[in-house]
């Protein structure tokens, strides 16, 4: 057993650190969140130098290797400046169908990502599914060789700006089953895909993805034909490691900020750092965050446990801990700002948004109970 | 970062788990924690055992008897003592004052007492707390003073937990009342059969007798068993309070609950099937059992760090697990009590219930649940109470 990061883990750290100090003032996130993909290429472009969106792929696939532990050490540097490049959703999220399918030019596919050059995007989410990872209407017809798909996808992270999109369709089974799901590798500009970008509440850049009667070859299919949940289920349990470190780097940001605040702020006569009822509630805040950190490391350590129940289990654990910390991170936050809290210019009043969203991201609180009940009557 | 267990820390549980199976006696197994409580006789007879294998002091120096376990060698062994359940080792003479002892006391003193507080020959509790010194404990009044080679003392100690059981008593007393309010205390060591020394019985809320008022009228103790230097008490109380935290969460002893509320949910009928298959209540063991995960992972967080800073000094952040540690004793002890249900209104305190559907060990833990739960109303107040963990993380690691 041992907690300390090692010293490759702590030199990655502290440039991901330096960087996210560097180039994340408020100001310049802004500026970011108004480029044209809604995010800064000049960053990504950053990102690749310093090796982060090769992260946690094998060095035999073209990636630069790593573990969900380096993961997660990265996504809390991004948590804490509230990052707005698709990082999580296409290196991640996205990535992590390639990190779990195998099929063909997935090397290739890990060297573009990994370079910068190719944005990646999961079109998996649908209006009806609610948090429902299984439920998936849209549909693949075979036709001839190949497949003709049709549907509609929601909340795709950067769906706008990937250049290639990995899109869930049934080619059998009822639609809440796990099995007969299917992957398919969609590129950009591909006839009968429709792409709506929109803006989410925390000020990422997301798409509804429509498709029309689009005919794909067969090698479009990314591993075996109906058994893309497990895949897909694997790249969710990545992003949600990555999502627990980004949201234990936020409420380190919420908790230092609000803490400064009381130092500073004087009322009746002195900072009201000074009262109790406020200095415990900030107390209760560090318990929130330092809990939620351990179950951070947990499902780090868990993301590649063999025995796929346990490591289900252990995901949605990570996930109910999370989402409860920020709920009471996120709120009290908010309080202890008074006013200046609940305005659009206050950082604060941001952090809440994406803490907010954050607890819903890969399934709420009530969800992951949920989940972990029906793992537990499964047996 | 690897948070997995050695092979070699995985065959040390199973050892641990062997050893309590095979040599804890039946009878102090049939009370079963949850319910019966354990009485003087079962802590002694348990500790010595556990002596006699070397193991009663888990984190001593080897010098005095330690048995030279790491950090999670010591986390593994409580978490199995609590979870079996078996008596823990006393806390007063292990935890607190064993390591005062060893590290501000006298070879004479070393020599003398500590062979037999490792095995409860001198069975210790802890006069601190006094009618006016709670949460407040520097403002202590209890005095002594100084007549040729004795201390005479005066004053009142409460909520002194097994006094009844207990040969002697490390005790805070003033020894200098002028002094500012920490300056002035002494710790002595107090033989409880020194003429003087009036042990009188609280009851506490689940009608049991765990705790006690002490009072001491001229009890005359010998200068030389005073530990450390005259008005230097503080540092020492500080220090003991400090020392191995990091049991405090008692993870073991709210698993165990669990798994007794589970069990017992099988056996209760509700409206339309078995409480273990209701969602409500499903959902209460899990939302616990992830905060037992949270604790664990935190504790050891805070294990592995004491250990590679290993300075000895107490970690703030040990504060994270008396708080929470306590109220999901407190949560546990009340999941069992609603389990329970209308069966757990009985207080039969000892005695046989007048029905006989359950097995004996179901029925015990369903006749002391709810007991079992008042008495956890203790957990958030006793050892620094909640409020005061609060204080420690805002002061020590937020800076207010």
């Amino acid at each position: 057993m041992d907690f300390e990061l090692s010293s490759e883990q702590s030199m990655l750290k502290d440039s991901v650190d330096r960087l996210i100090a560097q180039r994340y003032t408020q100001e310049a996130r802004e500026r970011f969140k108004a480029e044209a993909p809604g995010w800064s290429r000049d960053n990504w472009q950053q990102f690749a130098d310093l090796g982060l969106l090769g992260l946690g792929f094998d060095e035999a696939l073209g990636g630069f290797g790593g573990s969900m532990t380096d993961t997660m050490i990265v996504a809390e540097a991004f948590g804490g400046g509230m990052v707005v490049e698709p990082w999580l959703g296409s290196v991640v999220l996205a990535g992590g169908i390639l990190r779990h399918a195998d099929f063909g030019g997935r090397e290739e596919a890990v060297a573009a990502l990994a370079e910068g050059s190719r944005i990646l995007a999961l079109a998996h989410e649908e209006e009806g599914a609610r948090y429902l990872l299984s439920r998936v209407s849209a549909k693949a017809d075979k036709a001839g060789s190949g497949y003709v798909v049709n549907g509609r996808k929601i909340n795709v992270i950067a769906g706008d700006s990937a250049d290639t999109l990995f899109v869930t369709a049934r080619t059998g089974g009822g639609v809440q089953d796990e099995d007969g799901i299917s992957i398919f590798a969609v590129p950009k500009g591909h006839p009968g895909v429709t792409v709506e970008p929109y803006r989410s509440i925390d000020g990422a850049r997301y798409a509804a993805v429509t498709l029309k009667g689009v005919e794909l070859p067969a090698a479009a299919l990314v591993g075996a034909a109906g058994e893309g949940f497990p895949i897909l289920e694997k790249a969710v349990g990545d992003a949600i490691v990555a999502l627990c470190g980004e949201a234990v780097g936020l409420m380190e940001a919420m908790l230092k900020t609000v803490v400064e605040y009381l130092k500073t702020r004087n009322q009746f006569g002195g900072p009201l750092g000074r009262f109790q009822a406020l200095q415990h509630r900030s107390a209760e805040m560090y318990v929130m965050t330092e809990q939620a950190r351990s179950m951070a490391i947990y499902a780090a350590a868990m993301a590649s446990e063999p025995d796929d129940r346990e490591r289900r289990r252990a995901m949605s654990f990570a996930k109910v801990q999370i989402g409860k910390s920020l709920h009471f991170v996120g709120q009290y936050a908010v309080q202890m700002s008074g006013g200046i809290g609940v305005t659009e210019e206050y950082i604060i009043g941001q952090h809440f948004k994406r803490s907010t969203a954050m607890e819903r991201q890969f399934g709420d609180t009530d969800h992951h109970l949920s989940l972990i009940d029906l793992l537990d009557r499964r047996g | 970062m690897d948070l997995s267990y050695t092979p070699a820390e995985l065959v040390f549980r199973e050892e641990v788990r062997a050893f309590i199976r095979d040599n804890l006696p039946e009878s102090i197994r049939a009370k079963a924690g949850l319910s019966a409580y354990y009485d003087g006789s079962d802590v002694r007879t348990w500790h010595k055992l556990l002596d006699a294998k070397g193991w009663a002091a888990s984190h001593w120096p080897m010098e005095y008897g330690g048995p030279g376990w790491s950090a999670v060698q010591r986390y593994i062994f409580m978490e199995e003592i609590l979870q079996a359940p078996a008596p823990e080792p006393l806390s007063f003479n292990i935890n607190m004052v064993g390591p005062v002892v060893y590290t501000f006391g006298s070879p004479e003193q070393k020599e003398r007492f500590l062979p037999k507080i490792r095995s409860l020959d001198y069975w210790f509790c802890q006069g601190f707390s006094e009618p006016g010194a709670g949460s407040d404990l520097a403002a202590l009044r209890t005095s002594a003073v100084r007549e040729g080679d004795d201390y005479v003392i005066n004053g009142q100690k409460i909520w002194t937990s097994t006094a009844h059981d207990a040969d002697w008593m490390f005790c805070l007393v003033r020894t200098d009342p002028s002094a500012k309010k920490q300056e002035g205390i002494s710790f002595v060591l107090i033989d409880m059969k020194t003429p003087g020394v009036t042990v009188r019985p609280i009851i506490t809320i689940d009608g049991e007798h765990h705790t006690n008022e002490v009072f001491l009228d001229n009890v005359r103790v010998p200068v030389v068993n005073r530990v450390g230097e005259e008005n230097k008490g503080w540092d020492y109380a500080k220090f003991l309070l400090g020392n191995e935290r990091t049991g405090i969460a008692r993870v073991g002893l709210s698993k165990g609950r669990l798994q007794r509320a589970r069990r017992l949910a099988e056996l209760s009928e509700v409206l339309d099937g078995k409480l273990s298959e209701d969602p409500f209540f499903r959902r209460r063991c899990i939302e616990l059992e992830i905060e037992l995960k949270a604790l664990e992972v935190t504790a050891l967080r805070i294990i592995d760090r004491q250990r590679k800073r290993n300075d000895g000094k107490p970690d703030p952040a040990s504060s994270i697990l008396k708080l929470r540690g306590a109220e999901t004793q407190q949560f546990s002890a009340e999941l069992v009590a609603e389990v329970a249900g209308p069966l757990g209104l009985a207080f039969t305190h000892g005695s046989k219930a007048p029905w006989q559907d359950l097995a004996e060990d179901d029925l015990t833990a369903v006749l002391g649940a709810v007991p079992n739960y008042f008495l956890s109303r203790a957990a958030t107040i006793y050892g620094g109470a909640s409020e005061v963990q609060k204080n420690i993380i805002s002061k020590a690691i937020l800076g207010f």
